[in-house]
């Protein structure tokens, strides 16, 4: 027990540590919020499409030997806006949009890796995430960001919540549906960007679906739905970052492996006691 | 008599695609009218609300909502389907009504203590204000489409838009749907547009009545509606006869 609080202790005194707690909750925080919407739109697959594409957009900024994020952000955003265009107009299902973005992106990924130096341990890192690179850049952002998805939630509150519980009557009331998709899209796009430095383009999606899932299992109203994700996914990271610290495992499997088991949690719950 | 319309429609054609579904659609609609709306499979009626609400646009003709102030609300609108991802949605049915007051308000949409008044003067109108805390999702059929006309009334439009509101309704709840519908109509004067596949069972409440088959075939009072042999011609006399059942009595219909 006292090895485990010293080793928790020793864990405060490294910078990359506090990073990754900072990153990581404002990470939870943005993405614990979009999942909900993405979620009930019936787009959660979103977060991985997405996330494939920036992968594919992270090989090639290290082939170009420029900025990650720098890249990645603008290319995302755009790829977002290409499904939702795919899902309006081809008369695609948003599944079916995003598979076929998302694939496209690894396979251009894959082939951009292969024409450089294969996969080195840069892009490894980008794979399943890693604590230990988290830049000055990701730390600012992040915190950004996080404020961002904040004050745009609670300015366009209604609307969202009215475009997620039925688009086409809240285009008969006059809501500009696209527009709010669009918001969605492009918040999402940066916490992806952003969240990969710490679970990795193969798990981020995760950090989209499981607080928002875990939430729903016991909320009442829209708004505890809200509080309970974001006090799920923010636990995780927390937990997670700290555990795979003392336990010397993985941080983004640590973390998606927590929100797991939150969910069990709650299911549980809610088949024993609650609702049902 | 200029005033008292709300709502006017003037050579309206409409297009799905590249055919036409409605051609040349001519029709007033007053204040205190209850208007059923009535066609065939693929007569164009879906299209026709589809153009009043602002989902489709006109291919000739306009459609004009006859108050231009701003901030007012020119129609409520009741969908067809009961969605379905309503039984997960996690909200509180007077999250669900409140939704019904923002298309008016100015960015940003917040909902004030006025809001939540008028919020529970919908839900006790309708009487369900009982349900004002409960989850969407945990009630029934006939409860969430009063929740959900609790939405579409809750910003006091100017007419009522209801689209096969019943489909998804059982007999009983139904006939209770429709009694609520005709009391709106006639204790408080609201105008209301009703689509239907149901002739039989909207017809013991509607003011007037149009059949549109492609274009408006009949529109005009419910007793004309019955007598006209235009109609009679459309449906065959027996099947007439039925529509018009509640006149069977003062044998109007018969």
């Amino acid at each position: 027990m006292n090895q485990i609080v010293s080793s928790l202790l020793e864990a405060f005194q490294y910078q990359f540590i506090i990073k990754a707690l900072i990153v990581g909750s404002m990470i939870a925080l943005s993405s614990s919020v979009l999942g909900i919407f993405l979620v009930l739109k019936k787009f959660s697959m979103i977060g991985d499409g997405l996330a494939h594409v920036s992968f594919a957009t992270v090989a090639l900024a290290l082939l170009l030997n420029s900025s990650p994020l720098l890249v990645s952000i603008p290319v995302v955003i755009l790829a977002s806006f290409l499904i939702l265009k795919l899902n309006e107009k081809a008369d695609l299902h948003g599944d079916a949009a995003i598979g076929l973005v998302s694939s496209f992106s690894v396979a251009f990924g894959v082939l951009l890796a292969s024409v450089s130096s294969g996969f080195n341990v840069d892009l490894f890192s980008y794979l399943f995430g890693s604590i230990l690179v988290i830049s000055d850049l990701d730390l600012v952002l992040s915190i950004i960001l996080s404020i961002v998805v904040i004050v745009g939630l609670f300015l366009f509150y209604n609307a969202l919540v009215a475009v997620a519980h039925d688009e086409e009557f809240a285009g008969v009331i006059g809501i500009d549906v696209k527009l709010m998709n669009r918001i969605i899209a492009i918040l999402t796009s940066i916490t992806i960007v952003l969240g990969i430095r710490v679970v990795g383009t193969m798990l981020i999606s995760s950090m989209i679906i499981f607080p928002t899932v875990t939430a729903l299992q016991l909320s009442k109203s829209f708004k505890q739905t809200i509080a309970l994700s974001i006090s799920v996914s923010v636990f995780c990271v927390v937990t997670g970052v700290l555990l795979s610290f003392v336990l010397n495992l993985p941080s983004g499997a640590t973390i998606v492996i927590l929100n797991a088991i939150c969910f069990a949690i709650f299911f549980g719950i809610k088949k024993i006691g609650g609702r049902g | 008599m200029e005033s008292n319309i709300v709502l006017r429609v003037k050579d309206l054609s409409m297009r799905y695609g590249r055919n036409e579904v409605l051609t040349n659609v001519n029709f007033e609609v007053e204040k205190g009218d209850y208007i059923g709306i009535v066609g065939p499979n693929g007569s164009g009626k879906t299209t026709l609300i589809k153009g009043l609400l602002g989902l489709l646009p006109c291919a000739e003709g306009e459609i004009e909502y006859m108050e231009k102030e701003k901030g007012i609300q020119h129609f409520g609108y009741l969908p067809q389907k009961i969605l379905v991802n309503d039984r997960l949605f996690p909200a509180r049915v007077s999250e669900i009504v409140g939704i019904g007051l923002i298309g008016t308000k100015a960015f940003p949409k917040f909902i004030q203590k006025e809001d939540k008044e008028k919020i529970e003067r919908i839900l006790d109108r309708l009487s369900i204000l009982h349900l004002k805390n409960k989850r969407l999702g945990d009630l029934s059929g006939g409860q969430q489409q009063r929740v959900l006309l609790a939405r579409a009334m809750v910003n006091e439009p100017r007419l009522l838009i209801l689209d096969e509101p019943t489909s998804a309704l059982d007999p009983k709840v139904r006939e209770d749907f429709y009694q609520l519908i005709a009391e709106l109509n006639q204790k408080e004067g609201m105008t209301i547009l009703l689509v239907s596949h149901d002739i039989g069972s909207i017809g013991k409440y509607t003011k007037k009545m149009m059949y549109l088959d492609k274009e408006l075939v009949f529109f005009g009072d419910y007793e004309r509606f019955c007598k006209s042999s235009d109609m009679t011609a459309y449906f065959g006399h027996a099947a007439q006869h039925q529509f018009c059942w509640r006149h069977t009595d003062e044998s109007d219909c018969k």
